[in-house]
């Protein structure tokens, strides 16, 4: 590396501006900073040797000059939030909603949105946030956070540390606030000194050379700030591996006693009660509010459990075996944390159907006495069901979460929210068989304009199967199938993380306030006096507000025959 | 109860009427810097008088609100863009007290008006929190948001003075023409709220039945309909008949009535704009330019720069770090994604450019009042059409 002797005797890394020590510019790299063209010299970092500034002939050079680019960063940062926008004009592939005519993407968009959808669906904006090109511009903005902050860093840390007290005329004659006095009294420096002392200032001294300095630390802000979103992006990253991330979601029934999922068997859980609360309609507060949006509006989701934790994680079954760990009132925003889990109530289900009774009757029977009965256990079907009187009912369909959509009937999941089948009914003296649909009881309460998210079907079960859809296969049906009763679940639905990279966001997260807040809010001050003959030249110098400084310098001159100085801001 | 609720809405009115006839008198002022005295004048001082008592008859708007409801009144549409009107009176009176600009109460507080009259176009009815809205998180992110908002809006107001001061009028070209643009849009929000409050005051009403998602649903407009929801069906009799139906394209809850609102925006609010335009005779950034004609643009810029210092950092915890505590804790992820927190994210973004272009690459004067414009722009976007059209978890109007 070539080094660059300056006539003050201090020796210069290349690239150099303007010298680390005296500030004399160095001749033959002005241009670097523009000062070769401008009568102030460019402080932006002190005419510091910056790698950027300095090499470019390698590949590695020319890398690392494009990433240490303002421009390119802001660029960067440009087309990151063009992406996002765009990326928020249809709902991403998580928020397709549950009532959308498919949940495959490959249908959805262009189903729903026509060509706009399609092609927003084959250009990845479905999962954009997840698309490796998305990830690629938020991996350059960090890799253009890391480079910019270490090419200016080093630098300008090293400049400011080997200032010296000296500085050469040129330096200071240079600088934007700016005045010469021929002759000033001793006392009158002195007196100087002390208000600037009094008005917090460093002061160094060197052959009567002065530098005041204040508020240095603010010039790291800017670095301080974003170490704070690397350390950000470097969470989010690790938060890509399996160990440091754990996110699981358990449906729990009233009663049912289960493994937490993903605690290896480690946790258990028992649901003693899901509770779902609403506002009430005569609320004096909200009836209005309430009338006007014409439905129930719940005010809490609360799971009432215990955990347990598993003795010997190894022996799983009977509760003997666990340990209990608390009860827990789980609601929104008030999730329950063990052993490094977090569980949050995120959903419910208030009319699973667990079984349903159906009966039997002649087509026409006005007695409407029945032929015999069923059941079927909705978490066990059976594929045939046989009667005392020898009918036997075949199941040719089973739509567990039954629904009509435009591409046909289908099943929504595999839960039984809405439970529908086809019947075979195989008669007991003949070979002749019938058909016929029974089900979709969820659809006909909606019918009847029951919300039923929010109402509980349960104490309305027999009579409310009355109403659901019988449809015979065919006019000729000769028997019919009703429901007679149901029977409901209540199960409660809880999401479990666990999230060892949080710690690293918050501190990220302060990291980055204080930076801001460090850079934004202080200045870095310089004053500084030159002897010369009998008289002084004085300088100041601040990264910002400059009038703050003008004040400053107007306070400690007072009363002295030290003129003012000079704003010699060149009209750009 | 309902006697709070009085109050309240009383109190909201007034405060409403106080900013206005703060803003004639931040008006007088106008005269008052010819003389160039550093003394900011009578008018100056009785207009921020009025202005700081009218913030003070907000914010007891604020509290019997909150007392009425048992939840801090910034729940919904209404409640939220009043607040973040208040916000930007705050915010300007901060900066009042820093600089003693008196023209910049006479841009901030109409624009805080156009806020709460905006807002008073949603329903006002006391609503109920929802399980995911109840917690203090909802306080202190939502307050904090809408001030770091507000404190921002100030540099808007500030590039826009700065804009309309500099930018010479006597051609037509593409920077008149954008600033034009900007102060038209401004004419459609009045529109929306002139003619919102015209037929409300009517009581007007026609329902509609169409389809929504395969379930049949009513919608109700408040203004009469030109478009009607997609394929919908009128129920209400002696109304005007819809002139044609909204595009299919245009999805979710209510889409029609939202269309049908943008469609009367536009025809009041470019009518209004056409007879000022009549009346003026010359563009509406040329006939406010010779009010401007004392304003220091080095003042402008540096409450240009000044606000988004103060404000970035603001906006940066409650939009982005509180929200994230309250989605981990709602919702057990603190980044989902919902177009809401992308478009604070893009905020942020934008605002992070602002500054680099701004410390690093020296864009001060007018590069900076174009992007404070900008800033604000998208700030009202997250606020009206990702809320309205976007729909997410924030969507709650």
């Amino acid at each position: 590396m070539k080094h660059i002797k300056c006539e003050c005797g201090h020796v210069n890394p290349e690239g150099t501006v303007l010298c680390e020590a005296c500030g004399k510019p160095i001749e033959e790299n002005q241009y670097i900073d523009g000062n070769d063209k401008k009568k102030l010299l460019n402080m932006r970092y002190e005419g510091s040797a910056r790698r950027s500034t300095t090499y470019n002939k390698t590949v590695v050079d020319k890398v690392w000059n494009f990433f240490s680019s303002v421009k390119v960063a802001v660029w960067l940062i440009v087309i990151a939030l063009i992406a996002s926008g765009i990326g928020t004009i249809l709902p991403l592939e998580q928020y397709i909603p549950m009532d959308a005519i498919s949940r495959d993407p490959a249908i959805f968009y262009p189903e729903t949105y026509g060509l706009f959808g399609k092609i927003f669906y084959q250009l990845g904006f479905h999962n954009l946030y997840s698309s490796w090109w998305y990830l690629i511009l938020i991996a350059s903005i960090g890799v253009s956070l890391v480079i910019c902050s270490i090419d200016r860093f080093v630098p300008l840390y090293r400049a400011l540390k080997r200032q010296k007290a000296k500085r050469h005329e040129s330096f200071i004659n240079r600088q934007r606030l700016y005045s010469e006095t021929e002759s000033v009294l001793n006392d009158e420096i002195q007196t100087v000194k002390e208000r600037l002392e009094k008005n917090r200032y460093r002061i160094k001294e060197e052959d009567n050379h002065i530098v005041a300095e204040k508020g240095r630390f603010s010039r790291w802000g800017p670095y301080v700030n974003h170490i704070g979103l690397i350390i950000i992006l470097v969470a989010a990253l690790i938060r890509t591996i399996p160990f440091f991330y754990m996110d699981d979601y358990v449906w729990i029934r009233e009663g049912e006693l289960r493994v937490v999922p993903g605690t290896n068997g480690e946790y258990y859980i028992e649901n003693h009660e899901f509770i779902l609360d609403t506002y009430s309609e005569d609320d004096e507060r909200f009836k209005d509010a309430i009338a006007k949006q014409g439905m129930i509006i719940p005010s809490n989701f609360q799971t009432n459990a215990t955990i347990y934790k598993a003795k010997d994680a190894e022996v799983l079954g009977a509760e003997e075996d666990h340990e209990k760990v608390g009860d827990f009132q789980i609601s929104m925003n008030k999730p329950a944390k063990f052993g490094g889990y977090t569980l949050y109530q995120q959903g419910y289900q208030l009319n699973e159907f667990s079984k349903m009774t159906f009966k039997l009757y002649e087509m026409n029977d006005p007695e409407a006495d029945a032929l015999g009965e069923f059941t079927i256990d909705l978490f066990d079907p059976k594929s045939e069901y046989e009667l005392d009187n020898g009918f036997k009912i075949e199941v040719t369909e089973y739509y567990p979460d039954y629904s009509l959509t435009e591409n046909g009937v289908t099943s929504k999941t595999n839960d039984s929210n809405n439970p529908a089948f086809i019947f075979n009914l195989h008669m007991p003296e003949n070979e002749d068989s019938e058909t016929s649909f029974v089900g979709d009881v969820i659809g006909s309460a909606e019918k009847l304009g029951i919300d039923t998210s929010v109402v509980e079907l349960k104490p309305m079960g027999d009579v409310i199967g009355t109403f659901a859809a019988t449809v015979p296969g065919s006019e000729d049906n000769q028997y019919k199938i009703l429901i007679d009763s149901i029977q409901f679940d209540r199960k409660s639905g809880l999401s479990v993380k666990r999230d060892y990279t949080l710690p690293l966001f918050v501190l990220g997260a302060i990291i980055f306030m204080i930076g801001v807040i460090q850079g934004m809010y202080w200045q870095h001050r310089r004053v500084w006096i030159h002897p010369k003959n009998d008289g002084i030249l004085l300088a100041g110098h601040t990264n910002k507000n400059w009038f703050g400084l003008k004040k400053d310098i107007e306070k400690v001159i007072e009363g002295t025959s030290i003129k003012m100085v000079e704003d010699q801001k060149e009209d750009e | 109860m309902e006697s709070l609720l009085e109050t309240s809405s009383s109190m909201l009115f007034t405060a409403f009427i106080l900013y206005l006839v703060a803003t004639f008198f931040f008006g007088f002022t106008i005269k008052d810097k010819t003389s160039e005295e550093k003394r900011s004048g009578f008018a100056g001082k009785l207009a921020i008088t009025l202005t700081i008592i009218g913030l003070v008859a907000q914010l007891v708007y604020f509290i019997t609100r909150w007392m009425a409801s048992g939840h801090a009144p910034v729940s919904n549409m209404f409640e939220f863009v009043t607040f973040l009107g208040m916000c930007l009176v705050l915010a300007f009176i901060i900066i009042w007290f820093i600089y003693k600009f008196n023209l910049l109460g006479l841009f901030a507080l109409p624009i805080a008006m156009i806020f709460i009259a905006y807002a008073s176009m949603f329903p006002t009815e006391i609503s109920p929190l929802v399980p995911s809205l109840k917690s203090h998180w909802l306080y202190i992110h939502v307050t904090t948001v809408a001030l770091g908002s507000g404190i921002l809006f100030i540099s808007f107001v500030a590039g826009l003075i700065y804009l309309i001061h500099g930018i010479n009028q006597s051609e037509r070209n593409a920077r008149t023409v954008s600033l034009e643009i900007v102060l038209y849009i401004i004419f459609l929000i009045i529109g929306f709220v002139v003619i919102s409050s015209v037929f409300g005051a009517m009581n007007y009403n026609a329902t509609f039945e169409y389809d929504l998602n395969g379930k049949t649903t009513q919608t109700e407009y408040n203004l009469p309909a030109i478009a009607a929801p997609y394929e919908g069906n009128l129920l209400t009799e002696n109304v005007m008949e819809p002139w044609f139906d909204t595009p299919e394209w245009m999805h979710g809850a209510d889409a029609g009535r939202k269309f049908n609102s943008v469609i009367w925006s536009f025809i009041v609010g470019t009518l209004i704009y056409a007879l000022t335009r009549l009346v003026l005779r010359k563009r509406i950034g040329a006939a406010i330019q010779p009010m401007l004609k004392n304003v220091k643009p080095d003042l402008v810029d540096e409450i240009n720069y000044r606000s988004v210092a103060i404000g970035f950092p603001v906006f940066t915890l409650g939009g982005l770090i509180f929200a994230s505590i309250w989605a981990q804790e709602a919702w057990g992820r603190f980044w989902g994604w919902d177009p809401k927190e992308v478009w604070a994210l893009i905020t942020w973004f934008f605002y992070a450019a602002y500054l680099h272009l701004r410390l690093s690459r020296g864009w001060h004067g007018e590069k900076s009042a174009w992007l404070a414009v900008i800033g604000f722009g998208i700030i009202l976007f997250n606020l009206i059409v990702v809320n309205l059209v976007l729909a997410g978890l924030h969507s709650y109007a």
